[in-house]
């Protein structure tokens, strides 16, 4: 058929829908409506927990008569993401779980709204969950969001390397001598390819602020949303100790994954691993060999900064649908679903009213091992904050790396992180 | 453009009834836009706005005035340098080699031989995969102690490595692995360049008594020039713009060691939330790009025979 000009109009209607179709497709998805809100979660450990965080929504739908869409939205850092990004075209989530350590960042770009806004009186929170979770919602006076899937790192220890290697399996390390001897005793003995893996990629910066504390360095939080810890006497301590276990080969060279670490436990390829209490059900599952779990061991003194996620009500939509996306929010985190949620995951049980729960009595019971965490946080610091939160855990994972790789000196290169973090953060203390 | 669309509906002119000649021309110029439309809206949505804003984004300075703050940045920028230049490597890592391969495996599937089809395929297959699938891949295979690599290795009592977790091997690692699953892609064009050419240049070769090497450097390898610039052009924007796999594999990691242009760009906006800084580096890839294109459409277009 000899195309003809007057097919002129028909062309430009298939131009004209193509643009329609287009048009359609960046528009359709994730806006929460004023009758049903959109809520996005990460997973950061391993194991089938979309299908856990479902339930928990479904029941509390049920529960509050609120429709929410739990969306999946890869880890946290995608997370966070995507609630930016949709924030900005104005179709972000109403709630979501993000690291409490953005913070913030979410507050900067006005993203989120305090929770003294929707409550009047927040007391009950201090009755529900431990002070050093709330803690890490604080900011300028106010709480900003609810503790939910919250950690801190633990020490975990595979029992048969340790009987192999002539160890005792019961008296995991307690301090970083005892640790370094256990570990090249089990190198020696060939009980594993490695004595430790302490992961260095993603959260890397978390690690390194549990040796800061460890080493007594004050501070490692931030205060304001900002950090000053890092060229501290004892972060360089820190730094440098973490060096000279991969030098002395009792740790991978170079740096060391986050994710494939728990695989190297599981493989036995490491006798001791350091990660966050949120693997612990994945090991729990995927372990063919009896495992400890025990407190990190102390330098100077033993301690951890809390980790993890929290709930926060974002600054979208009109008052209403804020005070449901809060109403739901204080359903997820009930103390009977902070069990179920905590056993479903590793997680640490958000609250001293959770952990009362039958649920959580029974499983602390048969596997102990779970409270180790919880009494972990008597010593816990909450995790470091800061302004532009990507930014700066960004240039302190380089600096690790950069020492771990061997690129640079532990003293030179924490000085320089902390003038280059001091240059980003500047423009906030102009405010 | 408009000649070229043209001239179907003029080799037509005899049998259809003749329209009046000067609203003819026109009409086809109307239609010749009119299938241009979907097209330029498209490249017009997803291309041209995109950069018009890019450049906007970079000449806001921090509390919104306009200026060159943002270019300052990027000048004193160390890592911006740091991942520039990874990127040139990683360019000239793998494209030369690629495009080497390539040519070498299409000259090699395009003899007679038995199981040629399976060849051709078995060469193909890594282009097949999408690059996530090829990054989680390989991800396995490097990892230190349990991947295949560090296990033949070790079998054969060399040293294994880290080899993602080193900032010396990490950038190599990925070119490896670029290598391999592009040079099946090149391959393909190769191929069809190869058997449009006719068998009556090899023959009149024989005849002359010239060896194979010199008639492929002096008459297979000259005719296939329109090939290799297609290649080149395509492997050149892909080794800046293919950046999949440090997602899987390494966020850019150890300290940038292995952390491309353009997911510093990506870090930089969505990470770091920081639009403006993140426009100044699209535009410094733009510029990267474009005279990457007029330098190879400009100078080596000359150096091309066409038929």
């Amino acid at each position: 058929m000899p195309v003809r000009p007057r097919s002129l109009t028909g062309a430009a209607a298939v131009a004209g829908a193509l643009v329609v179709v287009a048009g359609c497709g960046g528009g359709g998805d994730g806006s929460g409506g004023s009758d049903g809100l959109t809520m996005y979660y990460p997973v950061a450990v391993g194991g089938p927990l979309t299908e856990v965080v479902d339930k928990l929504v479904a029941d509390c739908t049920e529960e509050t008569g609120t429709q929410v869409t739990a969306v999946y939205s890869g880890s946290y850092a995608d997370t966070m993401t995507k609630a930016q990004t949709a924030a900005r075209s104005g179709q972000g989530p109403d709630l979501a779980v993000l690291l409490t350590t953005d913070l913030y960042t979410l507050i900067d770009n006005d993203l989120i709204v305090p929770l003294d806004t929707l409550d009047e009186d927040l007391s009950w929170t201090e009755e529900q969950f431990f002070p050093a979770f709330l803690a890490s919602g604080e900011a300028e006076g106010k709480l900003w969001s609810l503790p939910f899937q919250r950690s801190t790192i633990v020490q975990y220890h595979n029992k048969e390397a340790y009987e192999a290697a002539g160890l005792d399996p019961e008296q995991p390390p307690t301090t970083w001598e005892e640790l370094e001897e256990h570990a090249r005793q089990i190198q020696e003995q060939g009980a594993a390819e490695y004595g430790l893996e302490i992961p260095s990629t993603q959260f890397g910066n978390w690690m390194f602020q549990a040796m800061a504390i460890q080493q007594g360095v004050e501070n490692t939080p931030g205060t304001d949303g900002f950090v000053d810890y890092l060229d501290d006497p004892g972060s360089v301590e820190a730094l440098t100790w973490w060096k000279s276990l991969a030098d002395e080969g009792l740790m991978p060279s170079g740096t060391t994954e986050w994710a494939s670490t728990p695989e190297d436990f599981l493989q036995g390829r490491t006798a001791i691993m350091w990660h966050t209490t949120g693997n612990l059900t994945n090991v729990r599952t995927n372990a063919s060999f009896d495992f400890g779990v025990s407190m990190l061991p102390a330098a100077e003194q033993p301690g951890s900064p809390t980790g993890g996620g929290n709930l926060y009500v974002f600054n979208r939509g009109d008052e209403n649908s804020r005070a449901a996306a809060y109403e739901f929010s204080k359903c997820l985190t009930e103390p009977e679903r902070a069990a179920e949620w905590s056993i479903a995951s590793g997680y640490v049980a958000t609250g001293e009213p959770a952990w009362e729960t039958e649920a959580m009595q029974e499983y602390a019971e048969e596997f102990p091992e779970a409270t180790v965490a919880r009494d972990q946080l008597e010593v816990a610091q909450g995790e470091t904050t800061s302004h532009e939160n990507g930014r700066v855990a960004q240039a302190i994972n380089d600096t690790i790396a950069a020492v771990l790789t061997g690129q640079a000196e532990p003293q030179e290169a924490l000085t320089q992180l902390q003038a280059n973090i001091d240059q980003i953060l500047q423009p906030y203390r102009a405010r | 453009m408009t000649d070229v669309l043209a001239a179907p509906t003029g080799t037509e002119a005899p049998r259809s009834e003749p329209p009046p000649r000067r609203r003819r021309g026109l009409g086809d110029q109307a239609f010749a836009w009119a299938l241009l439309t979907p097209a330029f809206v498209v490249l017009i949505a997803f291309t041209h706005y995109p950069i018009v804003r890019s450049a906007m984004a970079s000449a806001q300075e921090r509390g919104g005035e306009i200026g060159t703050g943002q270019y300052e940045r990027l000048v004193n920028d160390p890592v911006f340098w740091q991942v520039l230049k990874n990127n040139i490597w990683f360019a000239l890592g793998t494209v030369p080699t690629s495009m080497a391969l390539a040519i070498l495996m299409a000259v090699w599937v395009n003899n007679k031989l038995k199981g040629q089809a399976f060849l051709r395929l078995a060469y193909f297959t890594p282009t097949i995969l999408p690059m996530v699938a090829v990054a989680s891949i390989w991800l396995f295979f490097y990892s230190p102690g349990i991947g295949p690599i560090d296990q033949l290795l070790s079998a054969v009592g060399l040293p294994t490595r880290n080899w993602l977790g080193d900032p010396d091997t990490v950038l190599p690692a990925l070119m490896v692995m670029m290598i391999w699953k592009q040079a099946g892609f090149f391959m393909i064009f190769y191929l069809a360049g190869l058997q449009n050419m006719s068998p009556e240049l090899e023959e009149a070769s024989t005849l002359e008594g010239a060896s194979r090497w010199y008639h492929f450097r002096r008459v297979t390898f000259p005719l296939l020039m329109p090939t290799t610039l297609f290649v080149f052009v395509v492997a050149v924007t892909d080794a800046f713009k293919i950046i999949d796999h440090l997602f899987i594999m390494t966020g850019g990691g150890p300290n940038n060691a292995s952390n491309l242009l353009l997911y510093y760009i990506y870090d930089t906006a969505f990470s770091f939330f920081d639009p403006s800084y993140a426009g100044a580096l699209t535009m410094a890839l733009v510029v990267i790009l474009g005279l990457a294109a007029i330098l190879q459409f400009v100078v080596l277009e000359r150096r091309v025979h066409y038929r």
